[in-house]
Parts: structure tokens; C-alpha cells; sequence
């Protein structure tokens, strides 16, 4: 009574394809969000679903732990505190509706779009991809090993790059605390 | 016709929908325990009068809570105000298919099991800041502040209370943690115990419930994040709260608890028909057991005041769990 998996089966294939076409959807109606919703909660709910759809294409791949992650990381932390943020700045009804930016602006934010896409883009086909990947047993073993050994003077750099963020952001913190006007 | 619908398949859709309908039955019951439990605390029968002794008061709510209107505020935030139920009480039913009931009876054995669980419970907070945000309510909006700041700091001893086993047994595979678990449970070593201890706190803060139930405190906050909420929306956040103490003890039963193992003699690895219903019935036994706790301690104790549950958080909790991981470490190291 082993959980079975035969990829051959075109039902499963047609059940892939359309996981993939979904989270594809959430990442992108969830970017489309993020960048035109008139309230600034919206637009963080909109990133936060984007970002699930991306955790979602991590998963259509085979890596759980990176999914996983996505979303403890992404979604659990990074969101939660610009929401916090945002809350504790204005509720509902009297948030302001962030204004829409001129024709100018919006030529000139499509046109960088245009440029990233193209760069991104020509990148993709230029590259000559190896093998499709493969769900490994034990990735998550390898993860850590890789962080531990080969990779140890980048994890330990991004450390340190956090430190100095926790430190700046204490220092931050300090400095409203203090007493103002006796 | 295996080509059509392959037996795995229906597998899963079938798990689904048992995992499902094992989340609503535990709430409807969990509910009615909660008020019996509470009433004899307190020197009464509790709820009595709709069937014996009371047993139909759950269904009898329920049926009004889905024929009462759902009415959305005025200046609130409708859309999300709409969504912010089904977000609370999604992610700890989701989180339940990696919950090893039996050793066969697990819906899938993933191997970052834990993680899948954590990642999961990240989302509730989110479900509660936007339900207490879009109420446009001082009182709701006070009850999801108070509910991040809660959330976020016992996640920290939380993790780190759950990393005391990972590293242990060397696994986030939910099945590796049970198996590490044949001979003994890691409630009764010592550092295992730390760490049970210093989780169930946790899971307790993480649930919202008393004497950590300040982001719904009723004295201060009328009934907190979710004050406008009436109808199923209520429903849907008291269902995600009954699964969510479901989710903590099954947690705590997998990682401390030796699992579905019983205790010494009694204990069976089969994989048969009997064997995996003795496995289930031990692991809902401890599951049960620990949520009879967790109502328990919720009758008992006075609600805390808020700075006094953070400091008891960063002060107390969070030095502990570093310290009891230090000297697993050091202890697997020797």
C-alpha cells in the first residue's frame, strides 16, 4: 500500500499541466494586483498571493523544501509585517486610494518591464538547459549539507548582512524610544 | 480503466474529503467537550437541555450559525472581509494530511513534514490581521495587532522547541520522528521534556487560547479580531481554532508522544487492518488527551496581561528553547 506514482499516466500529466497553468495564474493575477490596487492592503495580499503561486511552481518542480520555505519565509514573515505596518498606519476607512501614476510614468514602467522581459527573456532561450530536473530523494539533506560545507562563506555572509540589518533596525527602534519633551 | 482513474488517485481524493470530515467532526465535538468541560469546571452541567444531558446542542448551534446571515459592515473592506474566514480555517485542515494517524494511515509522508505544518500555520496570522483589518473596528483591529505580536513571538520558541527533535532524530519526516520513537518517547527525556513543555506553552499562545487569548479578549476587546463576524464566518474562524488544537496536539503527539506507538508492551508496528486501528486509537488517545489538557488549563488559569505574556515569551520562553537546543546539540555531539 505504497503511495504509487507513475508519471507515464496522461491523466496525471493533464492534472500537472493544469496545477502549473493555475499557480502561473496566481503568481501573475497576484503581480497584476500587487502593482495596480488602489489600497496599499490590497496590494500586499496580492504580493502574498503571488508569492504562494510561486511557492506552488517550486512544488510543480519537485523541491518541497524551497516551497516550504517560500511561504514560512515569504508569506509568514515578509508579508505579515508590511500588513503589520500597514495597519498600524490606517484602517479601512480612511485609508487614501494611492493616486495612478501619470502616462509618463506608466510609458516609462512599461518600457523598463519591456527591457527586463527581453533581457530575461533572450537569457532563457539563450541558455542550453540541461536534463529536465528530477525530484531527488534527500534534497533536503543535500540543501544542508551544501550550506554547510561548499556554500559556508555565502550563508555565513548573508548572516552577517542580517545582523547588520537586526543592529541597524535596533539602533532605528532606540532612538524613537527615548522620551520626547520631558 | 486504471489508466482513467488510477488507484492513487482516488486514494488521495478519498483522504481528502476523510480529513475534511474528520476536521468538522472534531470541531462539532471539540465544542460541545469545551462547554461541558467548562461548565463542570465551574459547578454546572453546562449545556443540558437539547437532547440527553445536552449532546445536540453542538448541531442545533451549527444549523443556526449557517441560516444566520452573514452581514458584512458598513465601511468594512467586503472582499476581504469574505476571505478572511476561509483563510483561517483552510491551512490547518491542509496541514492535516501529513499527520502520520496510523503508520499506514498517513495522507502523505512528506519529508519536510514539519516544515510543511509551520509553513501552513504562517498563513492563519495573515488570516487573522486581514479579518481584524478589513472588520474597520477598533476593537478587531486591536485584536489582530495583538495577534501578530502574540503569533510572532512564540513562533520563535516554537521552532526552536520542534528543532530540539529535528536535530535529534535527524529528520523533518514525520514517519522518521514516530520510528526514532520505538524504544522510548522524547517527552521522557530530559531535554525532550524542556522542549514538550516549553511547545505546549506555545501551541497554547499560537492557538489564541486563555490564558493567552488576549487578541480576542472580551472584557477589553468585545470578542477581538473577529467582533463583526456572525453566521458561518464566526463558524469558519471557530473551526479553524478547534483544528488548529487538533494540529497542536497531533504535533506534540508525533514529536513527544511516541506517535501512534503505545506505551511499552502494549505497542504494535503492524501494518495490518487490527494493528492500524490500535495505532489510531492510541495516537487519538494522546491527541485527546492533551486537548483535554489545553481546555483545561483554559478554565483554570486567568487571562495574562499582554506585556506580561511577551515578557514571559522573550524573557523566559526563548532562552529556555536556545539553551535546551545548545545542550541537545552538544549532547548528540558527545
Amino acid at each position: 500500500m505504497t503511495f504509487t506514482f507513475d508519471p507515464s499516466l496522461r491523466l496525471y500529466i493533464y492534472l500537472a499541466d493544469a496545477a502549473f497553468l493555475g499557480f502561473v495564474f496566481l503568481a501573475l493575477a497576484g503581480g497584476v494586483v500587487a502593482v495596480g490596487a488602489k489600497r496599499l492592503i490590497h496590494a500586499v495580499l496580492g504580493l502574498a498571493t503571488s508569492l504562494v503561486g510561486v511557492a506552488g511552481l517550486y512544488v510543480y518542480l519537485g523541491t518541497h523544501f524551497i516551497a516550504a520555505m517560500q511561504i514560512l519565509i515569504y508569506v509568514g514573515a515578509v508579508c505579515i509585517s508590511i500588513v503589520f505596518a500597514v495597519m498600524l498606519a490606517r484602517p479601512p476607512s480612511e485609508a487614501e486610494k494611492v493616486p495612478r501614476a501619470g502616462p509618463g510614468k506608466l510609458a516609462a514602467g512599461f518600457g523598463v518591464g519591456l527591457f527586463a522581459a527581453l533581457v530575461l527573456g533572450s537569457a532563457v532561450l539563450a541558455t542550453r538547459w540541461q536534463a529536465e530536473p528530477t525530484a531527488v530523494e534527500g534534497t533536503l539533506q543535500q540543501v544542508g549539507e551544501g550550506l554547510l560545507t561548499r556554500y559556508a562563506f555565502v550563508f555565513e555572509l548573508i548572516s552577517l548582512v542580517l545582523l547588520v540589518a537586526i543592529v541597524g533596525s535596533v539602533v532605528l527602534a532606540r532612538r524613537g524610544r527615548r522620551p520626547t519633551g520631558g | 480503466m486504471t489508466d482513467v482513474f488510477p488507484p492513487d488517485l482516488i486514494r488521495l481524493i478519498v483522504s481528502f474529503v476523510i480529513v475534511v470530515a474528520f476536521a468538522f467532526t472534531n470541531a462539532a465535538v471539540l465544542v460541545l467537550v469545551e462547554r461541558k468541560i467548562c461548565g463542570h469546571i465551574q459547578r454546572r452541567p453546562g449545556p443540558f437541555e437539547v437532547g440527553p444531558h445536552g449532546l445536540l446542542q453542538t448541531a442545533v448551534d451549527g444549523m443556526k450559525l449557517m441560516a444566520k446571515q452573514m452581514l458584512v459592515p458598513r465601511n468594512a473592506d467586503a472582499s476581504l472581509f469574505r476571505a478572511a474566514p476561509i483563510l483561517s480555517f483552510v491551512p490547518p485542515i491542509a496541514a492535516l494530511i501529513v499527520v502520520p494517524f496510523a503508520r499506514l494511515l498517513q495522507v502523505r509522508d512528506l519529508d519536510i513534514g514539519v516544515l510543511f505544518i509551520l509553513s501552513l500555520a504562517a498563513v492563519n496570522v495573515l488570516a487573522i490581521l486581514v479579518a481584524g483589518w478589513s472588520s474597520a473596528n477598533k476593537y478587531s483591529l486591536f485584536g489582530a495587532i495583538r495577534a501578530v505580536a502574540q503569533n510572532v513571538a512564540y513562533e520563535i520558541p516554537l521552532l526552536l522547541s520542534l528543532l530540539t527533535i529535528v536535530i535529534w532524530v535527524g529528520s523533518f519526516r514525520m514517519s522518521d520522528i514516530v520510528a526514532a520513537q520505538g524504544g522510548f518517547w522524547f517527552a521522557f527525556t530530559p531535554m525532550g521534556f524542556v522542549a514538550f513543555l516549553v511547545y505546549f506553552i506555545c501551541g497554547i499562545a499560537e492557538t489564541n487560547r486563555a490564558p493567552f487569548d488576549l487578541p480576542e479578549a472580551e472584557s477589553e476587546l468585545t470578542a477581538g479580531f473577529h467582533t463583526e463576524y456572525a453566521g458561518m464566518g464566526f463558524g469558519l474562524f471557530f473551526l479553524g481554532e478547534y483544528t488548529n488544537m487538533l494540529l497542536v496536539s497531533a504535533i506534540a503527539t508525533t514529536l513527544f508522544l511516541g506517535g501512534w506507538n503505545g506505551p511499552a508492551f502494549l505497542t504494535t508496528t503492524g501494518t495490518g487492518f487490527w494493528a492500524t486501528v490500535i495505532q489510531t486509537l492510541w495516537f487519538l488517545a494522546k491527541v485527546y488527551g492533551l486537548i483535554v489538557v489545553m481546555i483545561w488549563v483554559r478554565w483554570t488559569y486567568p487571562r495574562v496581561r499582554f506585556d506580561q505574556l511577551l515578557n514571559f515569551c522573550w524573557k523566559i520562553l526563548i532562552p529556555i528553547s536556545m539553551a535546551n537546543l545548545a545542550v541537545t546539540a552538544v549532547w548528540l555531539k558527545l
